[in-house]
């Protein structure tokens, strides 16, 4: 069953993140930072795209999947070449969620004040 | 042996630690359902649209990045963080909250010099270093 | 006025506390001491555009309306002693602004409540004012977004975690005599003991605050039973229990008399984490609860040491540890209606 399957690995992903944070020596930060680089290698050692096949969501979803996202763009084909094709290669995918929650975050902005 | 022989060592039998067992439970619990959720939606987008995995995969992890802005504005992904954890803040969602919630707060301030300038502040290393690693990888990866 | 022991004046000719004021936000309202605040706004904004114009509104309405109760207008006022927790002193400064006192801005963190107090009594005592006004405020969202995040970034606090209380104080201290009189302060040097959590400052201050309470019972010959009650700022659940360890271990039994404010603001059932903490909570339960009940007579004698984490975002990002200080200040009732 998918759900089951993404509910399982999302769910064991911010567990291990929430042990990391608890134990006291990176902060929350710091462990974000960390997933999404996780994600970026295992994108391209070609082991979260196993992952994802997988888990679906729960795969994605994590920042980890951020991550992947930002790796998929360079090793989806065509495979880009060179410092101009690569730099644009990804944002390929990842791209489409930057875009999105940065304009989203402006838009909240216009209209939202902090409640505190 | 006192606090005042070794403060800095005997000052940890006062210091609460954290609940390590509830935490993670809960960050495994409204993570997996939110992830569950996302896959849904995914579905979801996938039959009707007849996408590809790949983009209704993208496309949930916008909408709940969408919800996740929405959430932060009316003031509550703080409060939901507080007790959910990595569950909250380790998701997509969470990358949204931070930079919806740094855009919001620095609103006060204007919007080049607050909201622009500043919705990286809480969020910004993650994307940072995810973009540098994806790209420097990119130009040596065979 | 005179010097006991090395760090405690006394004042013995007659210094009093005319009047005070306690300005509260909605949380604090809603705590157990609700009813002892002069003005409870149930908006965190205070009916203000941003939450440091909010913060400025809770001094001015604490400043006008201590001057109120005492029946003294600003002129008659001869200085201004104010401090809070924005960087550049911004509160007291902009409230400042707007008063026709002469004006000395003090910074001592969470202590400077009663640092506010205490230089007021000894510039009275000294004879180089009449009549003086301690201010101090804090505001929960201007402290948690300069000192840590965003107020919506998604972060779990842990248990240590203090709470900033929104509210303000001021006390109008003077010769004439008043209801309650301020009899003795205690001068806290600066102590660190190494701790660098920002997120646990309770026990980063307890160390500061033992020194005080143990350096003023030495300069005065004094013991934990000569008072009613010892409250300490703002060490919260985590700081409270360490101080008094640490007094116990210099043999000072504290436990019958001993309460902190961070713990008597808020319900236990509120969601405060450890506590409160911040420059209005020693300050707004010292001025609206503890006065007024001073005046009833349920106290006679308190000692109020206001603790401060002189935390700096920058110094602890760079590794640094947090320094911390406490000032206490003796206030007795006066038997003398106010005249």
């Amino acid at each position: 069953m998918e759900y089951v399957r993404a509910f399982l690995a999302g769910g064991v992903l911010c567990a291990i993140a929430q042990l990391v944070i608890d134990r006291g020596k990176w902060t929350p930060a710091d462990v974000a930072g960390s997933l999404v680089v996780l994600g970026v290698l295992l994108g391209f050692g070609g082991v979260y795209d196993r992952l994802a096949a997988w888990a679906g969501a729960g795969a994605t979803m994590p920042l980890s999947g951020f991550g992947y996202w930002l790796a998929k763009g360079v090793m989806a084909e065509p495979r880009p070449e060179g410092l101009i094709e690569t730099g644009a290669a990804v944002f390929r995918f990842a791209g489409a969620l930057f875009a999105f929650i940065v304009a989203g975050s402006f838009a909240a902005a216009l209209i939202c004040k902090p409640k505190g | 042996m006192g606090l005042k022989s070794d403060y800095l060592r005997e000052v940890k039998a006062f210091q609460p630690s954290p609940s390590y067992a509830a935490n993670a439970v809960k960050a495994f619990l409204v993570g997996g359902t939110l992830c569950a959720l996302a896959q849904w939606l995914s579905d979801w987008y996938g039959g009707v649209f007849a996408a590809s995995p790949l983009a209704a995969q993208l496309w949930a992890s916008i909408v709940m990045a969408g919800l996740a802005i929405f959430v932060t504005a009316v003031g509550k992904y703080d409060d939901f963080s507080q007790f959910a954890g990595a569950g909250a803040t380790m998701l997509i969602m969470g990358l949204a909250n931070a930079l919806a919630s740094a855009a919001i707060e620095h609103r006060s301030e204007g919007w080049t010099a607050g909201v622009a300038g500043q919705m990286f502040k809480a969020g910004g290393a993650s994307v940072i270093y995810g973009l540098i690693a994806a790209y420097v990888l990119g130009l040596v990866w065979p | 006025m005179k010097r006991v022991g090395k760090q405690t004046w006394v004042f013995d000719d007659g210094v009093y506390i005319q009047a005070a004021a306690a300005v509260v936000g909605p949380l604090e309202a809603d705590g157990p001491l609700g009813s002892y605040f002069d003005i409870c706004h149930r908006d965190l904004y205070c009916g203000e555009a941003t939450w440091e114009l909010a913060e400025r509104r809770l001094m001015r309405e604490a400043v006008d309306c201590c001057l109120q109760k005492a029946g003294v207008s600003a002129e008659e006022v001869d200085l201004f002693l104010a401090g809070d927790l924005l960087n550049q002193n911004a509160t007291s400064n902009y409230v400042a602004r707007e008063l026709p006192i002469p004006f000395l801005c003090l910074f001592g963190a969470c202590s400077t409540s009663m640092q506010t107090l205490a230089a007021a009594a000894a510039l009275i005592a000294g004879g180089l004012a009449d009549r003086a006004l301690a201010a101090t405020s804090s505001h929960n969202a201007t402290a948690e977004r300069q000192f840590r995040y965003p107020t919506e970034l998604g972060v779990q606090k842990p248990k240590t975690a203090t709470f900033t209380v929104t509210g303000a104080g001021a006390a109008l201290v003077g010769r004439a005599p008043g209801r309650w009189r301020v009899r003795a302060a205690t001068i806290g040097k600066v102590v660190d003991a190494g701790l660098k959590n920002p997120l646990d400052m309770g026990a980063a201050m307890a160390p500061a605050a033992a020194d005080t309470i143990e350096q003023h019972f030495r300069d005065l010959g004094a013991s934990p039973g000569d008072y009613d009650l010892i409250v300490t700022g703002d060490l919260s659940r985590v700081g409270s229990v360490i101080v008094r360890e640490l007094l116990a271990e210099s043999g000072y039994d504290v436990t019958d008399v001993y309460n902190d404010c961070g713990l008597m603001i808020y319900r236990p059932d509120q969601k405060v984490l450890a506590g409160g903490s911040g420059c209005a909570c020693s300050a707004v339960v010292t001025y609206g609860y503890l006065l007024q009940e001073l005046a009833r007579g349920t106290f006679r004698r308190l000692f109020v040491v206001a603790t401060g984490a002189l935390l700096s975002q920058t110094m602890v990002q760079q590794k640094q540890s947090i320094p911390a200080i406490a000032h206490g200040v003796v206030i007795e009732a006066d038997g003398q209606e106010p005249g």
